[in-house]
């Protein structure tokens, strides 16, 4: 049969997502009630036209999936359809009606699959329409999430690569800056939001700080760990021919460190895309971090899930990035 | 008389010993290397072999003491002293040819591309790589081609001394003899001052021409330098029956067994520490002196 490692996890994952979709289908599913009409007893028929409600009003209406007590409302102001269309439809007047287009359908808030992928498909087929600050496509918004990560997260790589050189290779900065690093590193990166919004009074440059500040700590720590365990024999090496301090950094310590270095650049970078989701919640504006609480408000569910299915799929291209830098720095000792 | 090539002055290591004290490792050792010469270094493990070589590296600094190459000062590590090290040390992210021309191009700055690879690719020829294998990572070479690359690198820079650190400790017997022989050629092409650790006793007399020989620590000291009368070229099948063979190997065999203890702990009380001269030359002794039945007993109780 199948022998193939990699083509019997494929298969098995298959069967996950399969399985999965399955379930989230099932329960989702609105089984189809026919048109979505309302049957009135004669007793209420008798009522409406009592009231003096037209006998094809009360039809046409009823076909829309009028209730009959929003029909007695209709009955009541004395409205014949005409004066109702012309004044905006039925729902001008107040009174809720199912609508054929309307997502979710009622029984299940919870969007199904096909209607995600309905949404899913339009998305990727065109990320980049801008209909207004609200309503851009997910592409231009992902863009934006994409370039505060990148300037937060180059601006901490600047910072943390060679103060972590530093670190690794004195051990007296070591000693003395490792109490600040304890003590800043596990503050949660949202928890710097407020004192950057004071501080530097601007949301966008806030979030690029609080980019920075989650990104830092890792490629800090990486690389002085890294730096500092390189083997003294390596040094050593270095040391007997003579290389400048410069020299002995570039081409012993860098690539012997730089399997740790990427590593910690990789957490990084994890680190700063879960992050920038929870800025942009918070700051609001622009970027995939707001479009989820956006839809989420207009409870649109659908485009809502199709936005955070997008963050995961960006999250794992941006980590399979460094696990490529990563093979490509590996050594074998 | 005239100062050796490199000269060890009133060498003395002490280290804290975690207890308030000092641990003197040696004291006071004095002894010289001539140019050209390949001196081996035998010694019991912890009496300072490691020590001494990583003072003459510039690795380490003396606690008292000074060094002196060719009349110069020796501080800090120079491409001047190559070393070999034991564990080969070679920078597992560079191809063999990499890790040689690395050493090729730190020693002459000014080389050009093509003149860097091709020198580099001359000494990896000498100790038996070519072709293909060069282009490979240490990882995936063997423990002995490994240890070919850093001698290569080591000779490629043509220091003034060489410096030796164990290099065949790690190898196997077989591969141990074919990279010995290996050196040898090595050596004899380019004239290296040599300086070389080892446990080995019979690769030290393959080797050397000359063995110095440590006492046990702590107080340790080269007690004695023993001459290797067996002439070059040697070949490990043949000097075994050279007369001088077993007879140094006893010699040695018998510092190691039994006076490096007895010598050991010794205070140097001021004094220089310099080793004693011995020459053992069975080709000048009347024949009957040879192949003694004691000595034969040495040898296979050994």
């Amino acid at each position: 049969m199948i022998r193939n490692l990699d083509m019997r996890s494929s298969l098995l994952s298959l069967v996950i997502l399969i399985a999965g979709l399955f379930i989230w289908q099932v329960t989702t599913y609105v089984p189809d009630t026919g048109p979505i009409g309302v049957e009135l007893s004669q007793a209420e028929e008798d009522a409406l036209l009592a009231n003096n409600m037209l006998p094809e009003d009360i039809e046409f209406y009823a076909s829309q999936g009028v209730e009959f007590a929003q029909l007695e409302q209709i009955a009541s102001l004395n409205l014949s359809r005409d004066m109702i269309e012309a004044a905006g439809g039925i729902r001008a007047l107040g009174i809720s009606v199912p609508d054929q287009d309307s997502a979710p359908a009622p029984g299940s808030l919870f969007p199904s699959p096909t209607l995600v992928g309905k949404e899913l498909w339009a998305t990727v087929t065109d990320p980049f329409y801008v209909n207004g600050t609200n309503d851009m496509g997910y592409g231009i918004q992902m863009g934006y999430s994409l370039l505060r990560v990148v300037i937060g997260y180059a601006l901490a790589a600047l910072v943390a690569i060679p103060l972590g050189f530093l670190i690794g290779m004195s051990p007296m900065v070591y000693k003395a800056l490792d109490p600040f690093i304890q003590v800043l590193k596990p503050i949660s990166p949202l928890a710097w939001m407020p004192i950057a919004l004071f501080t530097i009074g601007d949301s966008e440059l806030s979030s690029l700080f609080v980019i920075f500040i989650c990104s830092l700590w890792p490629m800090l720590t990486n690389t002085a760990f890294g730096v500092a365990n390189v083997r003294a024999d390596w040094v050593n090496v270095a040391r007997t021919h003579e290389l400048s301090a410069l020299r002995t950094a570039v081409t012993v310590i860098l690539p012997a460190a730089a399997p740790t270095i990427i590593t910690g650049m990789r957490i990084s970078i994890g680190i700063a895309w879960l992050v920038i989701v929870a800025a942009e919640m918070l700051v609001g504006g622009t970027g995939i971090g707001y479009v989820v609480w956006n839809e989420w408000n207009g409870l649109r569910l659908d485009r809502m899930i199709v936005a955070i299915l997008l963050i995961g799929v960006v999250g794992m291209l941006l980590d399979a990035a460094f696990a490529r830098l990563q093979r490509a720095v590996e050594y074998a000792e | 008389m005239a100062k050796p090539f490199l000269s060890i002055e009133r060498l003395t290591q002490q280290f804290p010993d975690g207890a308030g004290g000092t641990l003197t490792v040696f004291e006071n050792s004095t002894f010289g290397v001539e140019k050209g010469e390949f001196v081996c270094i035998l010694g019991h493990s912890g009496c300072g072999k490691s020590t001494i070589m990583n003072i003459l590296a510039g690795l380490a600094e003396p606690t008292s003491g000074v060094v002196k190459m060719d009349g110069k000062h020796v501080s800090g590590p120079s491409l001047d002293r190559g070393v070999v090290f034991q564990n080969y040390s070679l920078l597992p992210w560079l191809s063999a040819l990499k890790n040689v021309t690395f050493g090729v191009k730190a020693r002459y700055p000014g080389w050009s591309k093509d003149k860097v690879e091709a020198h580099a690719k001359e000494y990896l020829a000498m100790v038996g790589l070519d072709g293909e294998v060069i282009n490979r990572k240490p990882s995936q070479l063997s423990g002995g081609m490994r240890q070919r690359v850093s001698i290569a690198r080591a000779f490629a820079n043509q220091p003034k001394l060489l410096l030796l650190d164990e290099p065949f400790g790690a190898l196997d017997a077989l591969t141990r003899g074919t990279i010995q022989d290996e050196l040898i050629k090595v050596w004899s092409q380019t004239e290296q001052t040599v300086f070389m650790i080892t446990h080995d006793i019979d690769e030290a007399i393959l080797l050397a021409d000359r063995i110095l020989l440590m006492t046990n620590g702590p107080f340790a000291r080269v007690a004695e330098s023993v001459e290797i009368t067996i002439p070059r070229p040697r070949n490990r099948t043949e000097i075994v029956e050279h007369p001088n063979y077993y007879a140094i190997r006893n010699h040695l065999v018998q510092f190691l067994g039994q006076r490096s203890k007895e010598l050991a702990g010794q205070q140097s009380h001021g004094d220089d520490q310099s080793p004693e001269s011995v020459v053992i030359d069975k080709t000048a002794t009347p024949p009957e002196a040879q192949s003694e039945p004691a000595t034969l007993r040495a040898v296979s109780n050994e």
